[in-house]
Parts: structure tokens; C-alpha cells; sequence
């Protein structure tokens, strides 16, 4: 087995100060090679969004040691975890996190707009993108235009369009429906085995979660089991 | 990435028409109402100083009557009589004119037309003392001052009340119960300094007015002019003597006369005008706050919906910096062009207003800067600040923002 592409170890959380003081997180120890299929699962409260949002890169842990790609992400100012999230992370929220009055084209652009990447480069690249997520044909409908399902795809195909060495998805199915979240998981099942994206992926649902190949199970701050799925 | 910024900002813009439009509004109000309130008190200021300026100070103005102002008590004071001008006449030394004026206010009627103004009964030294000028027709001659023929000269209000445009030399006027012949018409002046119509008048011989408006041989006050380099402080305190004497007045007693000089009104006028000047510096440093908060405002309450969209920018691989640039550039470009606007709709105004209300329009480089600064330097500050604030969180923490 090839050198981990994600490294915790001994990581902590902790939110607030002195008696008001909740440790999210209280040591957890995780390795992720590249190509996997994690689920993420736990009770509610356990940790595991925590553990999702340092792994983005979004925040930071209290203590302990983050290495991605041997890289040492604590050591990394500001900027450089910026780069780090616009060049090898892809992110799907819960809530979607769509910006508001923009079209799911424009919304899809974005991280390329950031990259640098010239208008035509964009273009094609936001339009294959939401094709690959079936909505072609939606290109120009706003957030406030698209059901759930097709806000969590254009998100999808927002984190995706970069062609991320790692999407990060954070119960990438809690607001759909049963028949809009196995579309979804299907999605995720093909850009992993296809495409060979790293897929980590925070649910409650057992379903949702038979469809990654590998499930992490967070208690109270800290990984409880570890295993692998048929699906493996 | 500025072009990148720049492209985003704009787009932001465009996507927020309404925020967009309510901030550009703050501004433009605010810079608006600052440069038109002040630009129009200014012109107001010189239109007062240039009428001030025009009257010179050679004038002397004397009343029945203790004093000009409130509590004044000229009805049981002593109307002049035609001796005591003929006196002023011969005994005050380095005098141009001295007219008599009897004012009443009539009704005139030409034609199917009327209008309200106000007679003056008074000599040919009215013109002098007055400075008033003849634009067609000719003054009193001495036969119809000493006759007291119905004659008259009106001036360029009483003209286009009654006349219009036409030439009213030669026609009749009907004032109460008698016909005046016009002989004369008079250059307009416009308006006087305390923004009454001096060309709303008519002018009659003094025994005119006194034998059919008035029927008493009074004179209600002498206009005094004097030769240029004439000491006005000598000559009003030897009018003063002669006028105390020949009203009898006892040592100790009060004047019960006024005499008032036209430096004193003009004095008296720029106090006036300095207090006006400093209350309208005042009220724009008000509409300036009141604008500023109004762009804060508008500014801050979008913080929230916009502390999330840095959140969103941030977690795809937005750059602090880049971030930064696309909410400063947002807020220069809002408040630029409300800046803008408003610098051109206050000229706008300022030019409508200034002709509507007579008065000169001064354009002042100064404040249009001044607001302008200011209210665009709110919006920079208001727009900017949060986002950086916003932009320095923790994505997640951005993004959790309520």
C-alpha cells in the first residue's frame, strides 16, 4: 500500500474556553490513501463534521498533526492552505453553500475563476462538469431555480470541475430525498471508481454509507471502528 | 487577480441590483444634498453682499421713531413737514440729494389689469438718492412737482403687471380715485437686500401723493445722500443737531428721530449673512453624517449575506487577498458613481434652483471635493472593513455565520 495521502494524528478540537469549554475532537489518529471511498459515521455530536472541516482545510485543530501528502497543513499560513483547498480539495456542503442570484454555470466557474483559468477554459469545463452530473440544460437557472437534488448537484459539480485529488462531502445526501440521494451516492460511486477521486464522505445514513468501501465510525470525539464494506 | 477582482466585483454588482442601487443611493443623497445646500447658501451669500455693495455707503435713511426694529415707537413721534427738508437742505453741509418720501400702498388699475404696490410721493432727488435710473420717458418737471399733477413713473414689475411687455410711457394708470399719466419707466434693480421687489413701485410728485393718497402734509421719512468724500459721521451728527433742534428736543431726551446709515444696514446685513453661512455649514455637516449613516448602514446589514458568500469563496480556493480586492473594488465602484451622480445631480439642482430663486450659481470645486471625499471614503471604509473582517475568519466560521 502507497504512503498515505491524508494523515491525522493525535488531533484535537476544541470549541469555546475554560467551564463552557466541548472537546470535539480528542485524538483522533486517521490515515487515507489516495483512490478511497470513506464514509464517515457517528451519532450526532461525535465529531465527525469537525473532523471533515480540518480535513478542508476550513478549520484548524487545537492540537495534534495534519499531514497531506507528507505535507504538514499546520505549518501552512493562510494562503497556503487556500492553495492547498483551490488545488487539491473539493468541497460539498450540507447546506450547498451556492452563491445566491447566480446561475449554476457562473456558480461552477468559480473555482476555475480562481484558478486562473482563461473564460473559454471555464466555460467548457463548467458545462462538462454539470453534464456529468445531468444537468445539462440548466446552465443559466439561479439557486433559488433548481430543487435541492440539482442545488447538491451543481455543488457537486462545483467541487469537481478542478478535477480535486480529494472531495470532501459533508452529508452530501441530508436534505434530499431517498431516490435524489442514491442518485447522488451513484455519482460519487462513478467519479471514484472512474476518475479515481479520493471520496470522503460524512453521513448518518447506513444506506448512503454501503456505497463507500471503507466506513469510519466516530464516538465522542474519537474513532471507534474502522472497517471495511462488501462493497470493498 | 485585480482583473479577476475586477470582473467578480462588477458581477456582484450587477447580481445585487437593489443593494447595489440603495448604496449608490446613500451617497448619492449624501453628497447631493451637501454640495446643493451649500452651493446655493453660497450664491444666496454673494447675492446679498453684491446688493449690499451696490448701495453704497452714502446713504442715509431718516425716520420718525426712536429706532428701526421691534418696540419701535414712531406713531407718536413727529412726521417731518417740507420745512424741515428744505432746511436739511441749506444748513447740512456735503449733501447730493434730499428726498422726501410719503409712501402709501394703493391699488392700481390699467386696462382689465390691477395690481397691488406701493406709491412713493417724493422729488426728482429720489433718483439720485435711490440711484435709479430712467429706462424710458423722462422724470418730474418742476411744474408738475409744484402742481402736483397726476404723473408718475413706475417701475419694471408695476410695468409688467399692468402692461407687459409693452411700453406703458403715455398711458394711464388709475390710482384709487384719480388717472396718473406714466411718464417715465425705470432701469429694473431686481430684488433688495432683504428680498423685497424694489422694482414694485410707483413714483409720484411728493404734493401728488400728499393731496390725493395721503391728504396730510406729512413726509414719512427723507432719504440723505451724500457727495463721495463727504464725513458721514459729521454729517449725520449735524443732521442729528438740526433736527433736534427744530423738533424742540430737551437736552436729556431721546432722539425721536432715526437716522440710519446704509453702512450700518450693510453691517447689520453681512452679521446676518455670516450667521446664515455658518447655520447652512452646519445643516451640510448634518446631511453629511445623516448620508454617511445611511451608507454604513446599508453596508453593514448586507454583512451577514455577504460574511457567508466569503465563506463560500474562501472554502472553493478564494485568496484572502483576492477576496479583499473584489469587496474593495465593489465598495469604490458603488461609491464612486454614487459620488458621481450626486455631484451631477447637485449641479443640476443647483442650476434649476439658483435661477428659480434669482441667485447667482457659484460652483465651489471645494465641496463637491469635500462630499464627495467623504461619502465615498464611508462607503470604501463601510464595504471594506467587514469583508476584511469576514475574510479573516475560518472558512467554516464564515460560512457558519448567522
Amino acid at each position: 500500500m502507497s504512503a498515505p495521502l491524508i494523515e491525522l494524528r493525535g488531533i484535537t478540537k476544541t470549541y469555546g474556553q475554560g467551564q463552557a469549554a466541548f472537546q470535539a475532537l480528542r485524538g483522533v489518529d486517521l490515515s487515507i490513501a489516495a483512490g478511497e471511498f470513506v464514509a464517515v459515521m457517528g451519532p450526532s455530536g461525535s465529531g465527525k463534521s469537525t473532523a471533515m472541516n480540518l480535513l478542508g482545510c476550513l478549520d484548524t485543530p487545537t492540537s495534534g498533526e495534519y499531514r497531506f501528502q507528507g505535507i504538514n497543513v499546520e505549518q501552512l499560513d493562510r494562503n497556503q492552505r487556500a492553495l492547498l483547498r483551490r488545488q487539491c480539495l473539493g468541497f460539498v456542503f450540507q447546506g450547498f453553500n451556492l452563491l445566491a442570484r447566480t446561475s449554476a454555470q457562473e456558480n461552477v466557474e468559480l473555482p476555475l475563476l480562481y484558478r486562473g483559468e482563461p473564460g473559454a477554459v471555464r466555460h467548457t469545463a463548467a458545462r462538462a462538469a454539470l453534464a456529468k452530473v445531468g444537468l445539462d440544460g440548466w446552465e443559466t437557472h439561479t439557486p433559488a431555480e433548481l430543487s435541492g437534488g440539482q442545488q447538491q448537484r451543481v455543488a457537486i459539480a462545483r467541487a469537481i470541475v478542478t478535477n480535486p485529488l480529494v472531495l470532501l462531502a459533508d452529508e452530501p445526501t441530508g436534505n434530499l430525498d431517498s431516490k435524489r440521494s442514491h442518485e447522488i451516492m451513484e455519482l460519487l460511486g462513478r467519479l471514484n471508481s472512474e476518475q479515481g477521486i479520493t471520496i470522503i464522505m460524512v453521513t448518518h445514513e447506513p444506506d448512503m454509507a454501503h456505497y463507500a468501501r471503507r466506513i469510519v465510525h466516530f464516538v465522542d470525539g474519537l474513532v471507534d471502528s474502522d472497517s471495511a464494506t462488501e462493497a470493498a | 487577480m485585480i482583473l479577476n477582482a475586477l470582473l467578480l466585483a462588477l458581477r456582484e454588482i450587477r447580481r445585487n441590483l437593489l443593494r447595489s442601487f440603495l448604496t449608490v443611493l446613500g451617497i448619492v443623497i449624501g453628497v447631493g444634498a451637501v454640495i446643493t445646500m451649500v452651493t446655493l447658501g453660497n450664491g444666496a451669500t454673494k447675492m446679498v453682499s453684491d446688493q449690499i455693495a451696490s448701495l453704497g455707503s452714502n446713504l442715509l435713511m431718516v425716520m420718525p421713531g426712536q429706532r428701526l426694529g421691534p418696540g419701535r415707537d414712531s406713531a407718536g413721534a413727529p412726521k417731518f413737514k417740507i420745512a424741515d427738508i428744505e432746511a436739511i437742505q441749506q444748513q447740512v453741509n456735503g449733501l447730493k440729494a434730499v428726498a422726501p418720501v410719503v409712501g402709501s400702498p394703493v391699488t392700481l388699475v390699467a386696462g382689465t389689469q390691477n395690481w397691488s404696490s406701493t406709491v412713493s410721493g417724493t422729488t426728482n432727488d429720489y433718483f439720485i438718492s435711490g440711484n435709479w435710473k430712467i429706462a424710458a420717458g423722462r422724470q418730474f418737471t418742476d411744474d408738475e412737482e409744484r402742481a402736483g399733477k397726476a404723473v408718475c413713473v413706475i417701475g419694471n414689475t408695476v410695468r409688467k403687471e399692468l402692461f407687459g411687455a409693452g411700453n406703458p410711457v403715455g398711458s394711464s394708470i388709475r390710482v384709487k380715485t384719480f388717472d396718473c399719466e406714466v411718464i417715465g419707466l425705470l432701469v429694473a434693480k431686481g430684488q433688495g437686500g432683504m428680498g423685497q421687489d424694489q422694482d414694485d413701485t410707483v413714483l409720484m410728485p411728493l404734493r401728488t401723493a400728499q393731496r390725493r393718497l395721503t391728504g396730510t402734509l406729512d413726509i414719512g421719512s427723507v432719504m440723505v445722500s451724500l457727495k463721495d468724500g463727504t464725513d458721514a459721521t459729521a454729517a449725520i451728527a449735524q443732521l442729528r443737531s438740526l433736527l433736534r433742534e427744530r423738533r424742540k428736543l430737551a437736552e436729556n431726551a431721546d432722539d425721536n428721530f432715526n437716522v440710519m446709515d446704509t453702512k450700518q444696514i450693510a453691517e447689520t446685513l453681512s452679521g446676518t449673512i455670516g450667521t446664515m453661512t455658518a447655520l447652512l455649514g452646519a445643516v451640510a455637516a448634518v446631511s453629511l453624517l445623516v448620508g454617511g449613516i445611511g451608507i454604513m448602514n446599508i453596508m453593514l446589514v448586507s454583512v451577514t449575506e455577504r460574511t457567508r458568500e466569503i465563506g463560500i469563496r474562501l472554502a472553493i480556493g478564494a485568496l484572502e487577498n483576492e477576496v479583499l480586492w473584489q469587496f474593495l473594488i465593489e465598495a469604490v465602484v458603488l461609491s464612486a458613481c454614487g459620488g458621481l451622480v450626486g455631484v451631477a445631480l447637485a449641479f443640476a439642482a443647483c442650476l434649476g434652483l439658483s435661477s428659480l430663486m434669482h441667485i447667482p450659481f457659484l460652483f465651489n470645486p471645494a465641496i463637491n471635493l469635500t462630499a464627495f471625499g467623504f461619502s465615498a471614503a464611508i462607503g470604501v471604509i463601510f464595504g471594506y472593513v467587514p469583508a476584511r473582517r469576514a475574510a479573516q475568519l475560518d472558512p467554516i466560521e464564515a460560512l457558519r455565520h448567522e
